[in-house]
């Protein structure tokens, strides 16, 4: 499937799009660029858009009060990425929410978030909030500012451009935005220490971030304060929140760190490989087990071919390892 | 002179032109109600198979352990109770007794689509016959899957993609979000007939090829969709638990029940094909040598 084809974008820009050009209103280099980008823009529901191709999967909401965009990308991609949001609306980046620490996702905060213009530049009753000026609210839990601003065993700081600029410490906060509420949820040592997933609750839609992939195993960030029984909690919440249409179809749709959007079917399927397989290591490490021997025993024979990897940042071995970890006795 | 030399590239024109955009029609008709005749394989098809039954399928390992693992219970689950069947399965099933539709061009009157309505949990589907690609690998899978289908004279050639992780049977055999269902219905006047291709590189070694014969039927009226109600089945349950069986179980009942050696039922391409009758002669007089020793 090429990029760019209409019916992947929201069927109004689709349709409008072809009668532009039939109308010779838009001129061919846009829709050139539409087929050449390596973003791929798909419309999820309601006011919600995924954009793939960029590092981790980035999520727009779209609507009269401007753009809110949760993820940003690698710092390569970042202009890339920013010519999709502006093919898609020309009104303000006004917030910018990021789902955790890591490069794949925060790597475009720069780029993007000085792109915005903060509905809090203007002085006076800001809530205490920094921001920048011009520039879009970054918004994350506060784990993610300090891993940022304040990196451990020998990182350097990320560039202050990429910090966040409104932190949160609570379970949950709240904004309302293009007509509808969104909750911005913390869930604790999951993928890291200060993950948060976004739900648009008119839309209805959740950007899980890493806690929701389908292209890995779990990823678990330990030494960023990862675990998976953290990443099972907010998994298990994902399903509490999400309710399908009708017979597991459709109906809340969650849009994963990387990979494919989905329902809840989808969620429960990842969920339940990553408890299959907790409850097979902790089964052998009860026993006595080694972790190499854990790992002989390819517990995770029947997920590797979906979500494993021998090479690269996130091998099977890494993940039984981690697991293996958390669950030793 | 001059008269044909402006009107024979004009001719090759409406050649090309009318050749390349040729609309589906003129193939056979598949519009209209049909009932499943589950005369082919009723047992696994209707009342279900045993656990540990994989005889017949070309699974590998990883499926296998899969399938060892599942357990029933796991159904009983709120987010699990409203699932339908998957395109891996659905054509093949205890149902389906479907009602065909055609979607026509309400300028052209071309056959644009074929929709399906009628297969367990009511995965309704739509058949596209315009042309149009499948979609991104970012795209979501659902249980229908995207289908497009090509004509082959008078056979449908349906290819299904972006499906959700399933089974090829009811007992856990998986099928993956990977695999790719090729369909060719042929319509033998009231019988259509359907043969299904199931190429699925996470779990099978080799294609999963079956047929279902389906029989018109204009009495049957396939009714709108019912929603399957998630009730309270367990009412005391761990958040996050996951029915399955411990690795390494091995589900022996099937193979006790029927008289067949317990290698036999675990399936494997070979199983597939008539020389495992040679190697079932030679298991069946180990497990009967086997038996007088004991």
């Amino acid at each position: 499937m090429t990029r760019g084809s209409s019916w992947l974008r929201a069927p109004r820009l689709g349709a409008l799009a072809v009668l532009a050009l039939v109308a010779g209103l838009v001129p061919l280099s846009t829709s050139l660029r539409a087929q050449q980008s390596p973003v791929e823009v798909l419309h999820v529901q309601g006011n919600v858009y995924m954009l793939a191709g960029a590092g981790g999967n980035i999520t727009l909401q779209i609507g009269e009060d401007g753009v809110l965009v949760v993820d940003t990308g690698t710092a390569g991609m970042a202009e890339a990425v920013l010519a999709e949001i502006r093919a898609l609306s020309s009104l303000p980046i006004r917030y910018v929410v990021n789902t955790h620490l890591h490069e794949d996702h925060t790597g475009g905060n720069p780029v993007i978030a000085l792109a915005g213009q903060s509905f809090r530049s203007g002085g006076g009753g800001r809530g205490g909030a920094m921001t920048r000026d011009p520039g879009a609210s970054v918004i994350a839990n506060e784990n993610v500012y300090f891993a940022m601003s304040l990196p451990v065993n020998g990182e350097a700081p990320r560039p202050f451009e990429a910090w966040p600029t409104s932190t949160f410490v609570t379970a949950l906060k709240t904004l309302y935005f293009n007509g509808e509420p969104i909750e911005l949820r913390h869930t604790p040592n999951a993928h890291t220490d200060g993950d948060v997933m976004v739900f648009f609750r008119r839309s209805d839609v959740i950007s899980a971030g890493d806690l929701f992939l389908t292209t890995a195993f779990p990823v678990i960030d330990v030494a960023r304060g990862g675990t998976l029984q953290g990443i099972l909690d907010g998994l298990n919440a994902i399903i509490d929140i999400t309710i399908p249409e009708i017979n597991q179809m459709r109906g809340t749709r969650v849009i994963p760190g990387h990979g494919r959007y989905g329902n809840e079917s989808d969620v429960v399927e990842f969920r339940d490989m990553a408890t299959i397989v907790r409850d097979r290591v902790r089964d052998m490490a009860d026993t006595g087990f080694t972790l190499q021997q854990v790992i002989d025993a390819r517990p995770a024979l029947e997920y590797e071919g979906l979500y494993g990897a021998t090479t690269g940042p996130w091998t099977t071995a890494m993940f039984l390892e981690a697991v293996y970890q958390e669950v030793s006795p | 002179m001059e008269t044909r030399t402006s009107f024979l590239p004009a001719l090759l024109a409406v050649l090309v032109v009318t050749a390349s955009v040729a609309p589906a029609w003129a193939q056979t008709d598949f519009s209209g109600e049909w009932a499943a005749m589950r005369h082919e394989d009723n047992e696994d098809r209707g009342p279900g198979p045993d656990l540990g039954d994989y005889t017949g399928l070309p699974i590998n390992e990883a499926a296998l352990q899969k399938a060892e693992a599942w357990d029933a219970s796991v159904l009983s689950l709120p987010e699990r109770q409203a699932q339908p069947h998957p395109a891996h399965y659905f054509m093949y099933g205890p149902r389906p007794s479907p009602r065909i539709e055609k979607v026509l061009d309400p300028v052209t009157g071309d056959l644009l689509a074929y929709t399906l309505a009628g297969t367990f949990g009511r995965a309704d589907r739509t058949i596209w016959l315009d042309g149009r690609p499948h979609p991104s690998e970012y795209a979501e899978h659902t249980w229908q899957g995207f289908s497009t289908g090509e004509w082959e004279g008078d056979t449908l050639v349906i290819t299904t993609t972006h499906i959700k992780y399933g089974v090829v049977r009811r007992n856990g055999v998986p099928g993956s979000p990977e695999a790719v269902v090729t369909e060719r219905w042929t319509r033998y006047g009231d019988l259509l007939m359907v043969l299904m291709h199931v190429d699925d590189p996470i779990y099978l070694d080799e294609p999963l090829v079956r047929t279902n014969v389906l029989r018109a039927d204009p009495g049957q009226h396939t009714g709108r969709i019912t929603p399957f109600e998630t009730v309270d089945e367990v009412l005391v349950r761990e958040t996050g638990n996951v029915p399955h069986y411990p690795m390494g179980t091995e589900h022996r009942g099937f193979a006790q029940r029927v008289g067949l050696p317990f290698e036999a039922t675990r399936g494997g391409a070979e199983t597939m094909y008539p020389e495992y009758q040679l190697h079932l002669q030679v298991l069946i007089a180990e497990m009967a040598g086997e038996a007088n020793n004991d």
